[in-house]
């Protein structure tokens, strides 16, 4: 982890609602692994004095002399808006690569990933990872609809196997990604399942992989302020036994640090019984922000790694 | 060259700026950005005879110029802080102050105790008194002057040899008075201040936007109240040693309270921000005594011209 001025490349829009900033930033881009994060200072001398965190979505290492990040994101506070008007040789501040990616599988393996939204980011740079491994891949990807849908044909183009839903039915099956996921997992002899997205999305695929007895990681959201460890506001519930011993010791653990990715069996999901529960988790596995009844767009600016 | 050496009541400081308590933890995750020997010394997250678990999420939000935080103290209990972080400070050569929370005076106490057996080579104690997430939010030891005195006599009592300092809260109406119940109980020094009252509501959704509900504001929002805080207690005290912090972000900010009378900073939510924060503010400080001619920080404790 080091900190770096990025020097902006582009600035793309995404359909309607998503920005994408494409960074040159040679170290962090040589280290950074999927599902890590970088936080991004946009400027000094602002009322939103915090760093936003954003997954990387993609990354080219280009040899090592010039190689840029890429981050996607949605309009949801000051910070984000700023951001959003970034152009080309404008500089950010980044602190990066923040956090534990996800852990590759040691052997071959069908591995299908889950997203939902524009949590689905860090996925597609996991794609492109396990490919260049030799895993096979296969992608459920979710949104309200079609317009918070994240790059639905790089989806098709890096699966084996790759399903779309919608709550709208706008694009792809309506409804949402559990509902498709017994019958993926059948169809691609699923060995271990990859998510990312918002926090009811995860609640409910990690009750299925707990079902049914499939290893999950997951890259959980949270508040965040300062990405490397000291401000302890990140934390997500966690049990330091895993399940399957029976330990039900719970700690608060850091989503910048020990996440945040995370073994989806070991997240307490429903600990915050007042901000998330099984009531609302079940019904909204669908892709936008839904962890309390209102979008909660200010809120989730500052949350890592569906930014 | 100007000297940056501070005398902090009994505590000789290399600087006179800290890092504040429960923003850089116990400095290791700060490691790669700052040598801790480069600095005055570090103020660690505070710690509980016990470990804390810490308040549910959301424990922050962003606000104007600062951020709301009910992060519950989580830490992992004195014992880890001195078999784990404290001979990691040492090997570093950080100047270590500890600071110490509890519910009650007996578990300020405990705190005390261990660190008098166990904590050799802390150079002070930062009392949390003023933190606003704990479980019982209107009874705040450093509301009352009675409380302050209380726990105050107690811990230096326990920890005699260690100078203590009391960190108090901003939210009450007259801080002369509990600063004088500190320092009559025993206190080397005072802390000012630390975070303010807040709260904040998602209207969207009517809740609060902190899962305490109320939390404790930090940033650059704070200074004002910050400086008047040093400025009025030090009029009152100008003898007593104060750590000045609350929103320091830059070198003219870290000026500011040492003017209004602090002989030392801490730099807090900044670190959130910039790991380096604390020394830039650090060298700031030297460039400006360079500009202006000043021999030793300590010409400028307290001089601000009314």
């Amino acid at each position: 982890m080091l900190t770096a001025v990025g020097e902006v490349l582009t600035h793309k829009k995404y359909g309607e609602h998503f920005h994408s900033l494409t960074i040159v930033a040679p170290q962090i881009g040589e280290q950074v692994a999927p599902g890590q994060f970088v936080n991004v200072a946009s400027d000094t001398d602002r009322s939103f004095i915090l760093r936003r965190p954003f997954s990387v979505y993609r990354v080219h290492k280009r040899g090592g002399w010039a190689a840029t990040i890429e981050i996607v994101f949605d309009i949801r506070g000051p910070g984000t808006k700023h951001l959003s008007q970034a152009r080309a040789h404008d500089t950010v501040g980044l602190l990066g690569p923040c956090g534990q990616g996800f852990k590759l599988p040691a052997q071959r393996s069908h591995c299908l990933l889950i997203g939902g939204g524009i949590g689905a980011a860090p996925l597609f740079f996991l794609a492109d990872e396990l490919r260049n491994e030799g895993h096979r891949v296969d992608v459920i990807m979710g949104a309200r609809s079609i317009h918070r849908l994240l790059n639905a044909i790089d989806v098709r183009r890096l699966a084996s196997v790759s399903r779309i839903t919608t709550e709208d039915g706008s694009m792809g099956q309506e409804g949402v990604v559990t509902d498709v996921i017994d019958d993926m997992v059948e169809r691609c002899s699923t060995d271990i399942v990859y998510a990312c997205g918002p926090h009811p999305m995860l609640a409910a695929v990690a009750q299925m992989c707990n079902e049914r007895t499939l290893p999950l990681q997951v890259a959980v959201e949270e508040l965040m302020a300062c990405g490397y460890g000291v401000c302890m506001t990140c934390v997500v519930p966690v049990r330091t036994g895993s399940t399957r011993s029976g330990s039900d010791e719970r700690v608060y653990a850091r989503v910048c640090t020990e996440g945040p990715v995370f073994d989806g069996a070991t997240v307490c999901w429903f600990e915050n019984e007042d901000r998330v529960t099984p009531e609302q988790a079940a019904p909204s596995t669908g892709g936008a922000p839904a962890r309390t009844n209102t979008d909660a767009a200010q809120q989730a600016e500052l949350a890592p790694p569906g930014n | 060259m100007a000297s940056l050496a501070a005398e902090l009541g009994p505590v000789a400081l290399r600087s006179p700026v800290l890092l504040a308590s429960g923003t850089f933890g116990a400095g290791r995750e700060g490691e790669r950005f700052v040598e801790l020997s480069q600095l005055g010394g570090i103020i660690v997250k505070s710690m509980t005879a016990t470990p804390w678990k810490g308040k549910p999420t959301p424990r922050m939000c962003e606000t104007p110029s600062g951020m709301l935080n009910a992060i519950g103290i989580q830490n992992k209990g004195v014992d880890y802080f001195l078999a784990e972080d404290l001979p990691w400070l040492r090997r570093q050569g950080a100047t270590v102050f500890a600071s110490i929370a509890g519910n009650s005076v007996r578990e300020f106490v405990k705190v005390a105790d261990k660190l008098r057996t166990g904590g050799r080579g802390i150079a002070g104690v930062e009392l949390n008194i003023s933190c606003p997430n704990l479980e019982d939010q209107s009874n705040m030891f450093a509301h009352s002057a009675e409380s302050t005195a209380a726990v105050t006599s107690a811990v230096v009592t326990a920890i005699p040899r260690v100078p203590v300092f009391a960190k108090l809260s901003p939210n009450v109406t007259s801080l002369v008075e509990i600063a004088e119940a500190a320092l009559s109980a025993g206190a080397a020094g005072l802390s000012l201040i630390n975070t303010v009252f807040g709260m904040a509501i998602d209207v969207e959704g009517r809740v609060p936007k902190l899962a305490g509900t109320i939390g404790g504001l930090s940033g650059p929002a704070i200074r004002p109240v910050a400086v008047r805080a040093v400025h009025e207690v030090h009029r009152a005290f100008p003898e007593a040693p104060i750590i000045g912090q609350g929103g320091i972000a830059s070198a003219s900010d870290a000026l500011e309270l040492v003017l209004a009378g602090a002989t030392a900073v801490a730099v807090g939510t900044a670190n959130f921000i910039n790991p380096r924060a604390a020394l830039e503010v650090t060298q700031g400080i030297e460039a400006y005594m360079e500009r202006h001619g000043v021999a030793s920080v300590g010409e400028l404790v307290g001089a601000v011209k009314l």
